[in-house]
């Protein structure tokens, strides 16, 4: 799938993995429900909120901090069905392209609850009647993503 | 057109010419993951269904959460021991015979120069310290080492930090770091590696350590410091195996070149909510219910020292409590030996093992509601040590327990 459509979820800049999902939630007995505890800290009972579909969109930095590969789990899992934002922190980056979650580097002029519509091939966001355009994935990055992430190529030795 | 640092080891690991930009797939020394990484990276592995494993290259460190704080965490650290049962890897680190991941990597000589490392933990940038290009991963990718050995990379543009001068007492590589986020913000060094240079003679190993531990709080891929005699000495009898220093080309290319005087320096913190909101501790005065010591950041016996310097025949201020829990079990001993813990202790601060608990709001120091603290570690996020409302100061351990006695945050000569 290529194509992702929901509703925009606003936040803003240097949304750190704490934020996303805080320490004390790192624990292997809740790797199956991380999406409950996500922005439980700065936005307390934002995970009922969020609908299956929904689309983050963010500012400079997101996912700075912490290498938890929770961070984009949480967010999958609480139903988010793609990452729009500005610039992104290198390891959330990398562990979104790993586990399946689109991460879009596009700044976009959306409000929460305007609706979104992402086009990772065609490279285009459109929200409210607006249009903007990003760069696709590329190389090896494009490849890693076709794969649904590193451990498939280390399956099929192509890594 | 010469090289840079993080372009010679990575063209050295992946047999091609890396520039900075490209993308390529280089061998690791080591993988390190800990007891909240390591559960991801070891079912992503199991799924492979392979026995194939670089067991040599794994390094597994319970950190986070042990000794461990309830059931759950305590199963946690049970897969780790039982994953480095079932594949055999030696480099598996007990309660009572490790520490915080990052200073066992470097007390027990798998970081040295020239290698490249790496880490599922962000601060496994820290390694740069002793010359080595070592950056943070996650586990799924950790994973991908145990079977192959190997990671891509994106080679980083770099920026020179050209230092000069001397620290001056009471100042150190917390300081330099601090001020350097300050600078240039939280992504001021995004996707690429701080390659320090100049005369860092006045610059611990544990300084070095403690600069290039946060360099990652502004977004940096890497950070890496030249090798000198300090490096060797500390190498000595440490390292394992065979190591090579690297240096640069005196022609590299660099993205951005920043200059510090490490005279001009002084104690600074980073007030909530953000490593980058930096002011000269004289300048803050806030109040503090907590003073924590410890950490990859500043967990080492230089701190140690340095922080019971100033605590020696004082007294922890009546309305704080001051925590001290040394990176490893080596700094621990070392404190029993030298004395520093019945300082601490006489001066009224709680004294524990080696753990990371209370610097990720885990344990052992966790915050309530609109409490203060000043904390020798490396995030002061919203809610980083405890309750959303609660409040994180960074700050080197000199600040630390300087701001302990006077109850507020001051710097070292603020104390009588």
């Amino acid at each position: 799938m290529t194509v992702y459509r929901g509703t925009v979820r606003r936040f803003g800049d240097d949304v750190d993995t704490d934020m996303i999902i805080p320490a004390e939630r790192l624990l292997a007995e809740n790797l199956g429900h991380l999406g409950d505890f996500v922005f439980e800290k700065c936005r307390p009972g934002f995970a009922d909120t969020v609908g299956k579909g929904d689309i983050l969109v963010a500012g400079r930095n997101f996912g700075c901090g912490s290498s938890r590969e929770h961070a984009p789990m949480a967010l999958m899992q609480a139903g988010f069905s793609c990452v729009i934002a500005e610039s992104f922190a290198r390891i959330f980056y990398r562990n979104s392209l790993n586990i399946g979650l689109p991460v879009i580097e596009c700044r976009l002029d959306a409000a929460d609850g305007e609706t979104a519509e992402a086009d990772t091939e065609a490279g285009r966001v459109s929200v409210g009647g607006r249009e903007y355009s990003f760069d696709g994935y590329t190389g090896f990055i494009a490849e890693l993503v076709e794969a649904g992430g590193l451990m498939n190529l280390v399956r099929e030795g192509r890594f | 057109m010469g090289r840079t640092i993080a372009e010679k080891v990575l063209s050295d690991r992946s047999g091609s010419d890396a520039r900075a930009g490209d993308i390529v797939k280089a061998e690791v020394d080591y993988v390190m993951v800990n007891d909240v990484t390591g559960p991801i990276a070891f079912r992503e592995f199991s799924k492979l269904g392979t026995d194939r494993i670089m067991r040599d290259r794994i390094v597994l460190v319970p950190d986070h959460y042990v000794p461990a704080k309830d059931v759950a965490s305590a199963e946690q650290a049970r897969e780790m021991r039982e994953f480095a049962r079932r594949y055999d890897i030696a480099n598996y680190y007990e309660v009572g015979r490790s520490g915080v991941c990052h200073q066992l990597m470097v007390e027990e000589g798998f970081a040295a120069p020239g290698r490249l490392i790496v880490g599922a933990d962000s601060h496994s940038c820290t390694y740069g310290g002793l010359n080595a290009f070592s950056t943070g991963i996650g586990s799924t990718e950790a994973a991908a080492v145990f079977a192959t050995g190997r990671m891509w990379f994106r080679v980083p543009e770099s920026i020179r930090i050209a230092l000069s001068g001397r620290l001056k007492e009471h100042v150190g590589g917390k300081d330099l770091i601090l001020r350097i986020i300050g600078d240039i913000g939280t992504e001021g060094a995004s996707y690429r590696s701080m390659e320090f240079c100049g005369d860092a003679a006045s610059l611990s190993v544990s300084d070095r350590l403690s600069v290039c531990n946060m360099a990652v709080e502004a977004g940096a891929k890497a950070a890496v410091f030249p090798c000198d005699s300090l490096t060797e000495s500390y190498m000595k009898g440490r390292a394992r195996g065979d190591w090579r220093p690297v240096s640069p080309d005196p022609d590299a290319s660099y993205a951005d070149e920043l200059e510090y005087s490490l005279s001009d320096l002084v104690p600074y913190v980073a007030c909530p909510s953000s490593p980058a909101n930096c002011m000269p501790a004289a300048e803050c005065g806030a109040a503090i219910d907590q003073a924590y010591l410890g950490s990859c950041t500043n967990g080492r016996i230089e701190d140690m020292r340095e922080a019971a310097s100033i605590l020696k025949g004082r007294r922890v201020h009546p309305d704080v409590r001051m925590i001290v829990a040394p990176a490893s079990k080596e700094v621990y001993g070392m404190m029993a030996d030298e004395g520093l813990i019945r300082v601490f202790l006489d001066a009224g601060a709680y004294v524990s093992g080696p753990t990371c608990g209370a610097c990720l709001g885990g344990h052992m120091g966790v915050l309530a509601s609109g409490e203060a603290a000043v904390s020798s570690t490396n995030r002061n996020f919203l809610g980083r040590m405890g309750h959303r409302d609660s409040k994180v100061y960074l700050a080197g351990p000199a600040v630390v327990a300087a701001s302990a006695v006077a109850g507020r945050i001051v710097p070292p000569e603020g104390v009588a």
